[in-house]
């Protein structure tokens, strides 16, 4: 485990060279009166998985959602392989906490609806959307209906949604917060078997410190409101251990035992 | 409703007997069973009532029954709904394009909402029955008259139902459709309008309904034709039977229009409703 702190994260995260996928520049957000984020600097290696870690009401979420381009900074800049953003993008897709998916459509509709939008031939992108279905673990259930599925599975679409239109950087909000403990388990598996072989960029926002711990190369913790950045710790966990060895792993306690005793006052 | 049937042959598959298959089979069908006897039982009290008698012009169910089976077949339903549904079906489809298209319009814009919205709140609240002599007096006895009706009754639900589905569609879809760069005529036609269908057609229904209150107070109010004629010649003459049978026939097909518009509405917009 490496503790890096704010301070030293900022300066050594620009000459370090390796590749930064997202940059985020002096952001700070108002609603109305009140500051959710203040000054926050931060770099996202690129074919990482970053995970924003910190209380409720810190503004992770509020955070992640600028960085999609939903909803505008008051000041400060978000820059994505060098570009600016300014709105969503192709290069980044979002996976929603409440999943988002369409009532009305089928898996197969749901998953392809990021490429049909882009005006793709329907024969096109139902066989990238049958690819994908396949990946997240869903094949056979092609044709049902989301009221059909279970949480979990219910979140397998809006990832394989996600990954079928080939964005660099994956946006994931809570993604398993509305998906019962076991469903979460064995999703958090399966997600990491995919950021292994999609090599894409994650950024994760969860609340729930073992997840963070478990999933992520790099955490960042926010502070209370006004959302700063209080600390960022890469947990260095062996990934080639079986999934059960790495949560009885000495290391991987530690650092969620750190973590928690970081988190701890800001609980009341 | 239907019990879930399990596919693969897991423990509840056991093999059935006759009696149990029969017993199954009844409770597949429990619901319309229910309906069948609470109208039934409906039947039987209007037939007690009748037979008491309650009133002297209060006819039993079996004499209504047999007015209603002589006039169906003599052909006078047949001319009086030819000439009752033309203002309704005129005036239906007019309330539907133009609500719906007005709905969506001050769903999504604010100004379109200030503009118009306060219209047709004060109509819906407005008891249109007090107006349509105005209308004859405005437009005269023809079907013009008869088709204004329906629409003052119809359009306002059918304006306020649309527009309120539209300004509650799922934000969590339009922020969905947003993050895939989705423009905003894919934004509407995509998502908020599937997402607002039910709302919608709820107001269809309830316009329909409406249209059916408003062509038949235009054929008692204005001029007596069609079904509205029906109603109040055999009024005139006495006929009670035969008056009571119109009024169960447009009470009949307005609620056959609107289970066939519900039919419409699952076949066609929310197919995952019609597979569960």
């Amino acid at each position: 485990m490496r503790n890096i702190t704010a301070q030293a994260a900022t300066a050594a995260a620009v000459p370090a060279g390796s590749d930064v996928a997202v940059e985020v520049r002096g952001v700070c957000k108002m609603y109305n009166e009140v500051e959710a984020l203040r000054g926050i600097d931060l770099d996202f290696p690129a074919g990482k998985l970053t995970t924003l870690l910190g209380p409720s009401g810190c503004g992770k979420t509020t955070l992640l959602k600028i960085i999609a381009g939903l909803i505008p900074a008051t000041s400060g800049e978000i820059r994505v392989n060098g570009q600016t953003v300014t709105g969503p993008g192709p290069e980044r897709a979002f996976v929603f906490q409440d999943f988002a998916l369409m009532p009305w459509a089928t898996v197969m509709r749901n998953v392809a609806f990021g490429l049909e939008l882009k005006g793709m031939g329907k024969d096109e992108r139902q066989s990238i959307a049958r690819k994908y279905i396949a990946e997240v673990g869903l094949s056979g259930f092609e044709s049902k209906y989301p009221h059909e599925l279970s949480g979990g599975m219910r979140q397998r679409v809006g990832l394989a949604r996600a990954f079928a239109v080939n964005a660099d950087v994956l946006l994931l909000d809570e993604p398993f917060s509305a998906v019962d403990e076991q469903n979460r388990r064995k999703f958090q598996e399966d997600l990491l078997e995919l950021v292994e072989k999609e090599k894409k960029t994650f950024i994760f926002v969860t609340h729930s410190i073992e997840e963070a711990v478990y999933c992520s190369d790099r955490i960042v913790i926010l502070s209370r409101r006004p959302g700063r950045i209080a600390q960022i710790i890469e947990p260095e966990i062996d990934r080639t251990a079986s999934p059960d060895a790495i949560r009885r792993d000495q290391g991987y306690l530690d650092t969620v035992e750190e973590i928690w005793q970081g988190l701890k006052r800001y609980v009341d | 409703m239907s019990f879930p049937v399990q596919a693969n042959g897991s423990s509840r598959a056991v093999p059935t007997s006759e009696a149990s298959f029969f017993w199954r089979k009844l409770s597949e069908h429990r619901t319309a069973l229910w309906r069948l006897a609470s109208i039934g039982l409906f039947f039987l009290v209007w037939e007690i009532a009748g037979r008491i008698p309650i009133s002297f012009a209060f006819p039993t169910f079996l004499e209504t029954l047999r007015a209603f089976v002589t006039m169906t077949l003599d052909g006078s339903f047949v001319a009086a709904y030819a000439e009752t549904l033309q203002p309704l079906v005129i005036g239906i489809a007019i309330s539907a394009v133009i609500g719906i298209g007005l709905g969506i319009v001050m769903g999504l814009s604010r100004f379109a909402e200030w503009l118009v919205a306060p219209v047709f709140i004060v109509l819906q609240a407005a008891p249109m029955a007090a107006l349509i002599p105005l209308i004859t007096f405005v437009y005269g006895i023809g079907l013009l008259s008869k088709t204004l009706a329906v629409i003052m009754l119809a359009l306002p639900v059918i304006v306020l139902n649309g527009y309120k589905a539209v300004r509650n569609a799922n934000p969590s879809l339009v922020a969905m459709c947003y993050s895939f760069q989705g423009n905003l005529w894919q934004r509407i036609t995509k998502i908020i309008i599937p997402d607002a269908s039910p709302v919608i057609f709820a107001g269809l229904r309830l316009g329909l309904a409406a249209g059916f209150i408003g062509v038949i107070l235009a054929e008692l109010l204005i001029t007596p034709t069609g079904i509205g004629d029906l109603i109040t010649y055999h009024r005139s003459v006495a006929n009670y039977a035969e008056m009571y049978a119109a009024v169960v026939s447009i009470i009949l097909v307005s609620t056959l229009t609107l289970a066939a518009l519900e039919a419409f509405e699952l076949r066609v917009l929310r197919p995952e409703k019609r597979k569960s």
